[in-house]
């Protein structure tokens, strides 16, 4: 029997990635090359988004003319044996591996970019899954693993993704035709030629360069991490501060602290800083005893959230953040807009008679949350949503306006009921810590719950509000600092608070089982 | 114009004798179908036979060259319908859809053609939407062959065979006076590949012809006594003259070896695959060069008995590869030998999975179970597939990838009428969705997850037709445009009409049949030189007798929730349709891009819109990705070192439809979303009033910069 067998290549990618330019250029490639070439495609509905596999077979066409006969090549790859497979996401490499595409034979070229599947974004905290199984199993199972960041290569380029992991095949030696045959496809293709070959050129490089290897993406900074040595000196008016956190709390705990205070300050200002110090040190004073095993864990996490607290979001801070300098410069980058191109930017703002209730005075606020009439009217006043056109000169200042409205805040409804609100909690802090020390830290970051403006806000304070409510029922659970945790992680999994709920009515039958 | 254009392709089809043809197998369907000298083609579009609607749409040039007239029917039952003409008249007709739903509905006229006969050859052309990718329930159309008496080929999937198999059905179809169905499956429908092509044919006998010299054979329509004497025909003469033709012209062949205990008997659709399984078990080689005797059956109805019998007659056990259930074609084998007392064991579904596709592991695996019990020595040395994985390790990946269900595409106009109707839900509480087909039915994925059933194309008002009674809320019913044209406009609107119906039925009209690929439809509003278009779904709405109509354009979220609440609050008693309106986003972007970027590059003023988020004002909580799921609308990381969750991101896929925004408007979300307008090729005013409010601006940020570095914290601690 002969040996002539066909070279086998499977091409994983989203609908709307542009697998199937990939496989319509390794066709006309193979067929340029001198292969008998086939493929196929199951695109239907998984155009829309889903995944889709396209897969070639590339058969020497010099043995089958020796033969006199043209090959059987198949309709889809069999598990095992296929020779390429080129998964344009990195999610989608894991799919080839789940269904055992990738075998030692295998050379597994893949994207290292993430596309996030609808299931990831829709988690109200962080849905997004680890990639590290994905890449351990690609090493394990690949006869030989190439990874980059093609989307990237392809945005710098100009190119398309499919450009750079053409250019990735050609690279990768791993079928047995030249460059320039490669780069003759593209241009037959006749379409954005100059990106594509960019592109193409820089996957080329990406995969020659690389025998095996895992280039791991660098993780976004964390406080955790140390500092870098800069070069611009703290100013004057807050290195009191500074020196008080240094005196105060101990070593491993002040990046946090700093990032914290840097927050307050920035939020109101350096006598804030004080009040923030001052709310902690509390905290650390039960620390002090307990936590100088632990690294001092709850300070480090009470640190972390108070600030977020004490920064709350209102309509000040909002209008503020809209108009800096550097935000400017963000969105610019953000739409990639060109070097000296006017962009117009507005705002999607919709704020309720609530947000503007949580600036006024204490007593006016409940007075006009309170009357129904008195809230219409001034619902009526707000009007809808409206858009603020902040790179006009009207938006601009009517957003710096409101910034300036800081001055109000310390005497504002809102500030004194999150006062109340961070006052309950650092009370639980201080009470806990010394005999459950893990629930002290959870009750800590339960402030994650709490999120945002509008409806948003009002959700997840009712889910904090709803869980803390059982603070002392959950401490006297076997483990309450992972119980608590759990119902942290039941309240983000839904909206309609199924999950939280469900969890919540287990924690009342376990305490009717313990007694 | 369609999502994909052929125009390229097309000209290929003018290619003749001696030259190589290359393309997609549904492209060579159309090549052979001209080759074999069609009058007319009809059909309606879905995957996985679009594309050859498509071509044949773009190809009106040529076919006119040819006198084949093309008709993009109105429905499969419409295109069935149209294979009457080849009842009394010696010409040549296809039709094609998408299978099994597609032959549901064209079942009626389909049953009747089956019974008139027919004179001039009849080729239904069906694409299986069977296994991976598929969207419809999983069923074979093989029964509908049964059940009507009509011819099924299931040729091997290379292009010559698949060429030889339409024109070899029409020459069958006109010898046994019976119409013939070609059955696709999806991956042959989009497998490239190559074949030798022949001339052209111009039917001699035309559709003119026909109408200038009517000819009329009572006997031939379906109404007593001829029905009775149309069952006997089918017996008597039909079916013999089908199984010589057969015979004669060795349709089905005998391939592999002739000797050996076990042999294997395949549907000629899997033949490929069988052979790679064999392939993979030392069994055969590239060339499907095998011992094992295969009789490949490239016509699976009706069955030549004397054939089945040679080939079982020496074999101890025969392995029947028949893909779906129920397993027809191993009852009837099983049939055949138990009527001719031959013992030979027949295998089938007993080492296949009963249902499914017969992918290349289930076929390696069947086919090794088979020679293991029946004929070990075959399979002793076969390599054993390793696992590429250890369970665990396998498990992990399997925990981690997650799924990826078909969604909206970004910028979608159908995505803010669910938005919308999320959030009316929200507010008045949830209601009964009845769905029908079409992109919008990505709605009862995740994010919207909302709609209870999906009853069929065009059916999704009458899916909720039972609901028409007092109650203190009311139904949901959606509908798109190309299912409302297909028949929904009477199935559901007249249904609801005249049954008094009080419930509610939102129309999506994108302007395109979009899922199955942006072809045009009746109330498109692009100009069609061959069809007529521009024909407003609400004026046919109004005709069927509605008086509560709606137009609201989808992206207006806002007046989208508040005609939703109206229809579903009002004291109006009747029929209440709202048309849901804006352009297929996938065809605007092919349109305007184009035209887009000439401008720019032009030197024309150009406002480009799209959509961001500030990440330091987005809070992670990503309720605008629930209530939106647009691809552009996606996750990265917290730019706070302080926070841990992942912000919202609109990445550079945006077309700037604005959804979002409205969304976050309507939902009262969060103020994070911006529009951004690019401008390209400024007026000199918008440089003037950019520079000023730059100054102006600059000069305000600088001052507030100022005051920050006084409390600034640096870069050291």
């Amino acid at each position: 029997m002969s040996a002539a067998k066909a070279i086998k290549i499977a091409v994983t990618a989203m609908g709307g990635q542009g697998g199937g330019v990939l496989s319509g250029w390794i066709v006309k490639l193979g067929e340029q090359a001198g292969y008998i070439a086939q493929s196929t495609s199951v695109p239907g509905v998984a155009q829309r988004t889903g995944a889709t596999i396209y897969y070639v077979e590339l058969f020497p066409k010099s043995a089958a003319d020796e033969k006199g006969k043209a090959p059987v090549l198949a309709l889809m790859p069999a598990s095992g044996d296929v020779d390429i497979v080129v998964a344009a996401e990195f999610m989608e490499a894991g799919r080839a591996i789940m269904r055992q595409l990738v075998s030692k034979q295998t050379t597994l070229i893949a994207s290292s970019h993430r596309d996030y599947a609808i299931a990831e974004k829709i988690i109200m905290g962080d849905g997004r899954q680890e990639v590290t199984p994905i890449r351990e199993a690609a090493q394990e199972a690949a006869g030989r693993f190439i990874e980059a960041d093609m989307a990237q290569a392809a945005a710098e380029a100009g190119a398309v993704i499919s450009a750079v992991l053409f250019g990735a095949l050609a690279g990768s030696g791993a079928l047995p035709i030249g460059r320039e045959v490669f780069e003759e496809t593209i241009k037959a293709g006749g379409r954005a030629v100059a990106a594509n070959l960019r592109g193409f050129a820089s996957g080329y490089e990406i995969a020659s360069a690389q025998g095996q290897v895992n280039t791991h993406q660098q993780a976004p900074q964390r406080v955790e991490t140390d500092t870098i040595n800069g070069a611009t000196l703290p100013a004057p008016a807050v290195v009191p501060l500074l020196e008080r956190m240094k005196t105060d709390f101990p070593p491993e705990t002040h990046d946090v602290i700093r990032e914290g205070l840097m927050r307050c300050v920035d939020y109101q200002d350096v006598r804030y800083g004080y009040e923030y110090l001052d709310t902690l040190s509390e905290i650390h004073a039960v620390d002090k005893e307990h936590g100088a095993g632990r690294s001092y864990r709850l300070t480090k996490d009470a640190a972390k959230h108070l600030a977020l607290w004490m920064s709350y979001d209102d309509v000040v801070r909002v209008a503020d953040l809209k108009t800096r300098a550097s935000r400017f410069d963000r969105f610019r980058e953000d739409v990639r807009a060109e070097e000296g191109q006017i962009v117009d930017v507005s705002e999607y703002m919709h704020p309720r008679v609530e947000e503007v209730c949580d600036l006024l005075p204490p007593f006016l606020a409940r007075g006009i949350l309170k009357g129904k009439t008195r809230r219409k009217v001034m619902s009526a006043l707000l009007g809808g949503g409206r858009r603020v056109p902040t790179t006009k000169l009207r938006g601009f200042f009517l957003l710096r306006m409101i910034a300036n409205l800081h001055f109000m805040r310390r005497g504002s409804f809102r500030f004194a009921l999150e006062q109340t609100r961070v006052r309950q909690w650092g009370d639980w802090l201080r009470q806990y810590a010394p005999h459950e020390y893990d629930f002290a830290c959870e009750i800590a970051a339960m402030q994650r719950l709490i999120k945002g403006y509008g409806e948003t806000h009002q959700r997840s304070l009712a889910n904090y509000n709803r869980i803390m409510a059982r603070v002392e029922d959950i401490a006297v659970q076997p483990n309450p600092g992972q119980a608590l945790s759990a119902l942290r992680n039941a309240a983000l999994k839904d909206e309609h608070g199924a999950a939280l709920e469900t969890a919540l009515s287990q924690l009342s039958s376990n305490l009717q089982a313990a007694e | 114009m369609a999502e994909r254009s052929f125009a390229k392709e097309v000209e290929d089809l003018r290619i003749g004798a001696g030259e190589t043809f290359r393309g997609e197998g549904i492209l060579a369907v159309t090549k052979a179908l001209l080759q074999s000298g069609v009058s007319y083609v009809g059909g309606y579009q879905g995957a996985p036979i679009s594309h050859l609607m498509d071509v044949l749409s773009d190809a009106q040039d040529i076919l006119g060259e040819l006198k084949v007239h093309f008709e993009a029917s109105a429905s499969e039952a419409s295109a069935a319908a149209m294979l009457a003409a080849s009842v009394n008249y010696p010409l040549r007709g296809a039709v094609t859809w998408k299978s099994t739903v597609g032959t549901n509905v064209a079942s009626d006229a389909l049953s009747q053609l089956a019974s008139s006969g027919v004179k001039g050859g009849a080729l239904v052309i069906v694409g299986e939407d069977y296994g991976e990718g598929s969207s419809i329930m999983q069923e074979r159309s093989h029964a509908f062959a049964m059940k009507s008496q009509m011819w099924l080929l299931d040729p091997r999937p290379n292009l010559s065979a698949i060429v030889n198999s339409v024109e070899t059905g029409f020459q069958l179809s006109e010898a046994s006076n019976t119409p013939v169905m070609l059955e696709l499956r999806i991956r042959a429908c989009h497998v490239y590949g190559s074949f030798e092509a022949k001339d052209n044919v111009t039917p001699q006998y035309t559709l003119a012809d026909a109408m200038e010299n009517p000819a009329r054979d009572y006997s031939r329509v379906v109404l007593p006594p001829s029905n009775f004497v149309h069952e006997v025909e089918k017996i008597e003469n039909r079916w013999p003259a089908a199984i010589d033709f057969i015979k004669t012209h060795k349709l089905n062949e005998f391939l592999g070896g002739h000797k050996g205990k076990a042999g294997i008997i395949v549907q000629g659709g899997l033949y490929n695959t069988l052979i790679r399984a064999l392939e993979l078990l030392g069994l055969a080689n590239a060339y499907g060069e095998t011992h094992i005797p295969i009789y490949c059956l490239n016509v699976t109805y009706p069955l030549i008995d004397e054939e089945v019998k040679g080939f079982c007659l020496d074999k101890k056990a025969v392995l029947m590869i028949e893909e779906g259930q129920p397993e027809y074609l191993e009852q009837a084998v099983n049939s055949i030998l138990r009527n001719g007392d031959i013992q030979t064991k027949l295998v089938g579904k007993a080492v296949f999975p009963k249902a499914g596709e017969y992918t290349a592991d289930v076929m390696r695996e069947g086919v090794r179970t088979f020679f293991e019990k029946h004929e070990p020595k075959l399979v002793k040395h076969s390599p054993v597939t390793a696992k590429s994985l250890a369970p665990d390790m396998m498990q992990g990946v399997v925990e981690t990838v997650p799924q990826r269900p078909a969604g909206f595409c970004t910028g979608c106009p159908e995505r803010p009428v669910f938005s919308a109707m999320k959030q009316v839900q929200k507010d008045v509480g949830d209601f009964h969705v009845s769905c029908d087909i079409g992109c919008h039915l990505f709605s009862i994925l995740p994010p919207f997850d909302v709609g209870n059933t999906t009853m069929g194309y065009g059916l999704g008002w009458a899916g909720a037709s039972a609901f028409n009674t007092e109650a203190q809320k009311r139904t949901v019913s959606i509908m798109g445009d190309g299912g409302f044209w297909h028949n929904g406009l009477t199935s559901g609107v007249g249904n609801a009409v005249f049954n008094k119906n009080d419930n509610v039925l939102v129309i999506v009209d994108n302007g395109y049949a979009a899922a199955t690929g942006g072809q045009d439809i009746l109330s498109s509003r692009a100009f069609n030189k061959s069809k007529s278009t521009n024909n407003p779904i609400a004026k046919a709405v109004r005709g069927m007798g509605v008086t509560w109509l709606k137009e609201v354009h989808t992206y207006n979220i806002g007046e989208m929730k508040s005609v939703l609440k109206e229809a579903l609050t009002t004291k109006e008693v009747g029929p209440k349709v709202i048309v849901a309106q804006a352009e297929c986003m996938l065809n605007k972007q092919r349109r305007e891009k184009p035209i887009r970027n000439k401008a720019i590059a032009n030197g024309k003023r150009v406002v480009r819109p799209r959509f961001g988020v500030d990440p330091d004002t987005c809070t992670g909580d990503h309720a605008c990705i629930r209530i939106s799921g647009c691809p552009s609308l996606t996750l990265r990381d917290n730019p706070d070192p302080l926070k841990d969750d992942p912000v919202a991101w609109v990445n550079n896929d945006c077309v700037g439809c604005g959804v979002c925004g409205e969304n976050a408007h309507s939902a009262v979300l969060c103020p994070s979303f911006f529009r951004a307008d690019l401008i390209y090729n400024p007026s000199w005013w918008d440089k003037f009033m950019s520079g000023v409010r730059r100054a102006v601006i600059g000069s305000f940020q600088r001052g507030a910069e100022r005051r920050r570095a006084k409390v600034s914290f640096g870069d050291a601690t």
